[in-house]
Order: C-alpha cells, then sequence, then structure tokens
C-alpha cells in the first residue's frame, strides 16, 4: 500500500498552516504505519483538541477525535477493552503536558500498550498562540507579551520517571529518523511515548522572529544531536534525539489477562 | 460464591452492581468517591471473574472517558461517582451526548456544593444531571427507592443506554446506597436485556454512523471491526466527519435532544402507592420516598386519602403524568432532600402550581415520616 | 544500484508552497512558480532521495521512480 491509502484524502488539503510541522509527523507516522504493514482496521487513533489533534480524521483508520487532554484516557479504554488493537495517540505539546499531564504519567506509569506521540510546536496554535508547558522561558506568546517565565517540562525525562517503556524524540526536519523511531515505538510492547518536535511558524515563529517554516527546521537541524554523537559530546546544549528508553516491562492489559485467570480460578 | 445465591442481603450500592452485572455491563473505570466506592470495590471482584474488565482510573475525568472509550469497541460500559467526581465527569458526559455513546453514570448522591457532606444522604445533583454539562441536551437520569428496584434500574439504565445511543445517569443516594435489605436476583431472562444494536452491513458497503433508521434508532459498529469511521464532540455528518453547516447543526442538535424527549413515554418509569382516591399526593423518589410511603400507609390507617407518586425516571421529566395523576388532589407535596429541585418541575407541570409545596431536608439527615407530617398537616390547615 | 526517476507527482491542489522541499532538496532540483506551487525544474538532478516526498507538510509530493524500481 502507499502512504496515500492510509489518508481519507477527501478532507484534503489538510487545515494546518503552510509550512506546519504537524503536516510531515503525519507524513512520517503513515510511512510507519505502511512500512509495518498494519491493517487499517488494527489502528484506533485517538486525538484531544488542538492542531495536532485533527490528524485523526486524516487518517483511515478507526477514529476518536475527543476532548482537551484527555486522549489518553479515552485510549485508555479503547485499549483495555481490546487490547489486539494498535492505539496511536497524536498530541500537542498543551493537550499532552498541560489540560492532560495527569493522563500522561498515569499511561505511562500502566505501562499500557499504547504509542503517545507528542507533536512539540511549543505553542497553543488553534487559539492564537499562547505559550504551553513545553515553550520554556523567554518567549514571545499571546499570553506572555512581557516574555514567558515558565520552565517547560523535558518530555524525555517526565516520561522516563513516569515509567514509560519506551521513550525517544526526534524533529520534523529528521523525517526518515522519525518513521524508524515510530516503527519501533508502534511494535514496542508497553506505554511508548515519542516526542517530535514541530515548527509553527504562524505563531511561534512569527512572534518569536524565528523566520518561516524552513528557518524553524533549520534550527531543528542545528540545535539537536544524537545520542551518543560526537556532536552532542562536544555542546551539552543541543536537544539530544534518538531511543532513549527500550525496556520490556510488564504491559498493563497482558497483566489484567492474569488478574482474569486468576479470578476464574477461584 | 454467595453472589449465585438467589436471595441476598446487601447494601444499595451492591444491588446496583448485581443489577449491572445481570445487565452485561463488560468495562467499568472508576475513582473511589464516598458514598459510591462499594460499587467500584465489588466490580473489580465480579468483573474480571465473567471475562470483564475493571481499571481504577488516575481520577473522575480519566473514569468517564475511558468508559467512552470502551463502549466504542461494543461493550457495556459504566462508572460510579458522587458530587464532586460528578461534577468533574460533566465535559464527557456531554460528549458521549454529542457522539451517541451508549454508557452509565451512577451518582450515588452526598451532600453539596463542594466537598460538601461526603457521607450523608442528599438528593441535590437533580438539575446537574440534567444540565451539568454546558450546550443544549438531552439527558436521561433514573432514580429508585429500594435495593429491588435499584437492581431493575440499573438493567433499565443499560437498556435505555443501548435503545438510544446516550449516556443514563443512575441517581442514587447515600441512603439507599449504604442501606442494606433484601435482594431477590432474577432468573436469567426474567428482565428484558437491550443488547447493542450493531450494524447488518458488509465491509464494503458504506456504514453511516450517524444516519438514524426509520426508527430512530442508530446501529453502531465496533471499533476494530470492518467500518471504520469517526467519533467527535464536534457537530458531525452522518458519516462522523466534523461540520459547522448549519442544516447539520440544526438537525443534528434536533436529533439528539428528539430521541429522548420524543420516547418519554417509553422512557417514563414510576410506581403509585394509594394514589387512586388520593386526597394529598406526595411526589418523592430514591430514600425520600420511602418515608413519603411510610408516612402514607401511617395517614390511611387513620383515615386520612394520601397517596404517593413516586418517581423513578427524573429526566426527561415526566410532566404530563404529574400533570395527569394530580388533577384531581387538594394539594401536592413534593417529599426531597434539597432546596426544591424537584419541585419546581412539578410546579411547571401542574394547573395549579399553587397548590404544590414542599417537604424537604437538606441537612444531611434522612427526612422522616414525622418531617412530613408536619408540614402536611400546614397545608391540611390543621396546625403544625 | 542507483535509482531512476520517473516523475515527480506533484498534487498542486495540496501544496501550500511553504518551500521546505525547496530549501533542503541537496540538486535544487525544485522550484516555487509564481502561484506558490512547487515544481521540478530540473528533474535531471534528482537522485530520488526523497527528501522532498517524506518531509512534505502537505503530503503533496511523490517522487515515482522508473518501471522495474520499488516505488514504495
Amino acid at each position: 500500500m502507499a502512504v496515500k491509502d492510509y489518508l481519507r484524502e477527501r478532507f484534503f488539503p489538510h487545515m494546518w498552516c503552510p509550512g506546519c510541522g504537524h503536516g510531515t509527523i503525519l507524513n512520517s507516522l503513515l510511512r510507519a504505519v505502511e512500512e509495518l504493514g498494519l491493517k487499517k482496521n488494527d489502528i484506533v487513533m485517538t486525538s484531544g483538541i488542538g492542531c495536532s489533534a485533527r490528524i485523526s480524521g486524516y487518517v483511515d483508520f478507526h477514529s476518536l477525535h475527543t476532548i482537551h487532554g484527555r486522549a489518553l484516557a479515552f485510549a485508555t479504554g479503547v485499549k483495555l477493552s481490546r487490547p489486539n488493537l494498535n492505539i496511536l495517540v497524536p498530541m500537542g505539546d498543551g493537550d499532552a503536558l498541560a489540560i492532560g499531564g495527569n493522563h500522561f504519567i498515569h499511561a505511562a506509569r500502566r505501562n499500557i500498550d499504547i504509542t503517545a506521540i507528542v507533536m512539540n510546536n511549543r505553542i497553543y496554535g488553534m487559539t492564537g498562540g499562547q505559550f504551553s508547558p513545553l515553550s520554556g522561558p523567554g518567549i514571545k506568546a499571546t499570553t506572555a507579551p512581557y516574555l514567558t517565565i515558565d520552565s517547560p517540562f523535558d518530555v524525555v525525562k517526565l516520561a522516563t520517571a513516569a515509567g514509560a517503556s519506551f521513550v525517544a524524540r526526534s524533529t520534523a526536519y529528521h523525517a526518515r529518523e522519525s518513521t524508524e523511531i515510530l516503527k519501533k515505538a508502534i511494535a514496542h510492547k508497553g506505554f511508548s511515548v515519542v516526542e517530535i518536535l514541530s515548527q509553527c511558524p504562524t505563531h511561534y515563529g512569527r512572534k518569536n522572529k524565528e523566520g518561516d517554516a524552513v528557518a524553524m527546521l533549520e534550527v531543528q537541524k542545528n540545535n539537536t544531536a544524537k545520542i551518543g554523537s560526537k556532536a552532542l559530546a562536544e555542546n551539552p546544549n543541543l536537544i539530544p534525539r534518538g531511543i532513549f528508553v527500550q525496556e520490556e516491562r510488564p504491559e498493563y492489559c497482558s497483566e489484567y489477562d492474569k488478574i482474569i485467570q486468576h479470578a476464574q480460578q477461584r | 460464591m454467595t453472589e449465585t445465591k438467589k436471595i441476598r442481603f446487601v447494601q444499595g450500592n451492591e444491588a446496583c452492581v448485581e443489577g449491572a452485572m445481570y445487565a452485561g455491563l463488560d468495562f467499568f473505570a472508576g475513582y473511589p468517591i464516598t458514598p459510591s466506592t462499594e460499587i467500584a470495590e465489588h466490580l473489580s471482584e465480579r468483573l474480571p471473574r465473567n471475562g470483564g474488565k475493571f481499571i481504577q482510573m488516575e481520577d473522575e475525568i480519566a473514569s468517564m472517558c475511558a468508559i467512552v472509550g470502551a463502549s466504542l469497541t461494543g461493550n457495556k460500559v459504566m462508572t460510579a461517582t458522587s458530587g464532586p467526581g460528578f461534577s468533574l465527569k460533566q465535559e464527557a458526559i456531554g460528549y458521549a451526548c454529542m457522539a451517541e455513546i451508549p454508557c452509565v453514570i451512577a451518582n450515588v448522591q452526598r451532600g453539596g456544593p463542594s466537598t460538601g457532606n461526603p457521607t450523608h444522604v442528599s438528593q441535590g445533583d437533580i438539575n446537574q444531571a440534567r444540565w451539568g454539562t454546558h450546550g443544549d441536551h438531552s439527558i436521561i437520569a433514573l432514580t429508585a427507592s429500594n435495593h429491588q428496584d435499584i437492581f431493575e434500574i440499573t438493567v433499565d439504565a443499560f437498556n435505555l443506554a443501548e435503545t438510544y445511543r446516550t449516556p443514563v445517569i443512575l441517581l442514587l443516594d447515600e441512603a439507599v446506597g449504604h442501606m442494606r435489605e433484601k435482594l431477590v436476583i432474577p432468573e436469567k431472562g426474567e428482565l428484558p436485556i437491550v443488547d447493542r444494536l450493531r450494524t447488518s452491513l458488509g465491509k464494503d458497503v458504506d456504514y453511516h454512523p450517524y444516519l438514524p433508521r426509520e426508527d430512530g434508532r442508530l446501529p453502531m459498529s465496533d471499533f476494530g471491526g470492518e467500518h471504520r469511521y469517526n467519533v467527535t464532540g464536534l457537530y458531525h455528518d452522518m458519516w462522523g466527519f466534523p461540520s459547522n453547516n448549519p442544516t447539520v447543526v440544526n438537525q443534528l442538535l434536533r436529533h439528539i435532544v428528539d430521541k429522548i424527549e420524543n420516547n418519554i413515554h417509553s422512557i417514563t418509569r414510576y410506581k403509585e402507592h394509594y394514589l387512586e382516591d388520593a386526597q394529598y399526593i406526595l411526589i418523592s423518589y430514591g430514600s425520600s420516598a420511602r418515608s413519603a410511603i411510610q408516612l402514607a400507609e401511617d395517614r390511611r390507617k387513620k383515615g386520612e386519602k394520601i397517596g404517593v407518586l413516586e418517581l423513578q425516571s427524573i429526566w426527561p421529566f415526566p410532566s404530563e403524568v404529574i400533570r395527569e395523576k394530580c388533577a384531581r388532589a387538594r394539594a401536592v407535596l413534593v417529599v426531597e432532600m434539597n432546596m426544591g429541585q424537584v419541585m419546581a418541575q412539578v410546579k411547571a407541570a401542574v394547573e395549579k402550581p399553587k397548590r404544590v409545596f414542599l417537604a424537604n431536608r437538606f441537612d444531611g439527615k434522612l427526612i422522616t415520616p414525622h418531617d412530613i407530617k408536619s408540614l402536611l398537616r400546614m397545608v391540611q390547615g390543621r396546625g403544625v | 544500484m542507483a535509482r531512476k526517476l520517473k516523475e515527480h507527482q506533484i498534487n498542486r491542489d495540496w501544496c501550500k508552497g511553504c518551500g521546505i522541499c525547496v530549501a533542503f532538496c541537496p540538486k535544487q532540483v525544485l522550484e516555487l512558480d509564481k502561484h506558490d506551487k512547487v515544481v521540478a525544474v530540473r528533474p535531471e538532478d534528482c537522485i530520488c532521495c526523497k527528501l522532498c516526498e517524506i518531509r512534505c507538510p502537505d503530503l503533496a509530493i511523490e517522487i515515482i521512480l522508473d518501471e522495474g524500481e520499488d516505488n514504495d
């Protein structure tokens, strides 16, 4: 199958702005699904609210476009009730880690077999450019006219500490790498978190004078480096990319099956 | 293996659990909260034994969201909570209204607002059940005053959720939830069970998840099945895809309201106690109905023509039934444990609202027959 | 074995003209036209690396290889 076979083409061109990194992430994700040879009927995509959340309307899977921040909670219900399904949960940074922060850490703690993708553009785009918990300090946003003073979460560290058994980071610029990481994340049995740095030229870029989509991709290219690379060793200020955690740990649905067996023997 | 015995001595919350299992509950997600916690506790034991799933979620919101997700894969689902948790669930209840997802939410009421009076009885969530979530919508809310009725009304709640593809609120209260009394569990087949209506369309036929049949029902297709469609809380077309076309918005809102309001006769549940010749009618529900019935029985012995109309469905509000039953009454007393939430509805329903009075308590104590009697005597013009 | 290009299949309805493909093409094969839609102006230089295809946020570019090649 071609990538387009996984799309609901009638809704294209999509609603994202020119140069929005979310489209590239959709592109990378569909390649991962295609290369894994997954059946469309076996995939449920659950999303929340925001620019990112619109992704679920564009894919020809079972799609569940929910409420702000709660995509992982809905997904937990889908997965536990039908463990044979593959659950993809793309979320924005505000969606996943502000309003949805509690569900994020608890899904990680349970190690339930869901693939969470944080499409991190460091801004609330849909509502017009407010800062998010991943913006970091010194950022201009419509709700931070005098610059942000909030410290950001480090998604990788947060997911790792919360118990996710697969944790990785890539960028929209590194699209091929994203696909490879997403393939491993989807194939991984357990809660996997893939943070993909995305660009919002319309709100973040314009307000912070970071230029157009191309200029923002240059930043993703120049400010990140692979784990274990010489570049990272020489400049620890670079944002590390790659797979940080990949461990086998008891998965929630499999553990619950044991509960069922135990209960039925009594 | 006590639960296989037909006659049991249980809490109201357990009667609810038994009713849910009888109705075919597959999936429960919840969060501990007094006074509903026993529902979660018992289901954590019962569900896996039947191959079902129980999950304790990280919060009330997540519990509501999880059951909606699980319903979409074809399961009968439920959550249980009380006031503060019911508040937190409201956004996702609205989602279930909009996306037309069958689910049951038990709210074992306690005193509010806020943390309120966690271990004491109240019936203060009547209006929240109706209007807790934002925007126009309709809702079904059921209640019961004794354990046998809790069992049956719980079965009903699942049946109505499946029939109308909608969330159904089960409004219990702390007194019936925690009280223990006899429950006779019906044989399989004794009570009707409505199963999920699934589409018969094959995989190559275009399936419209949001296109009602002639009878108004919408056959579903399980997530993971042959039909891939979209589910959203946005206004949507018959395929489930977002639309803000005014015609689509208008039709969908009418549909989600009308499917309930137009079927009020099939949804309405009530019981009559000594109503045929009653001059004074007590309208009550839940645990306060027990005191109302007790008072009616006591006064009947003294020759007073007192009757009780016990509501078992609160929403959609059975205005017609109330208007008809109360047409010849000298006065109507609404007996409830709040500041008159059902009374306001009764006043709007009857021909002579000035003859509607409120016998209530909202101090965390169960309203007694004596409390009602004092008010009744005043209404009867016999002093206090 | 070097891959051989058949064509750049560009969906002009989907292309929003962000210029990402143009900027990062290693062989400067692509340009935006006056309507801000991408066109392959030097297809003979294309090395079929597919970077444009995989990075395109609009999913508007597909590199079609010559027959016999793997058109995944």
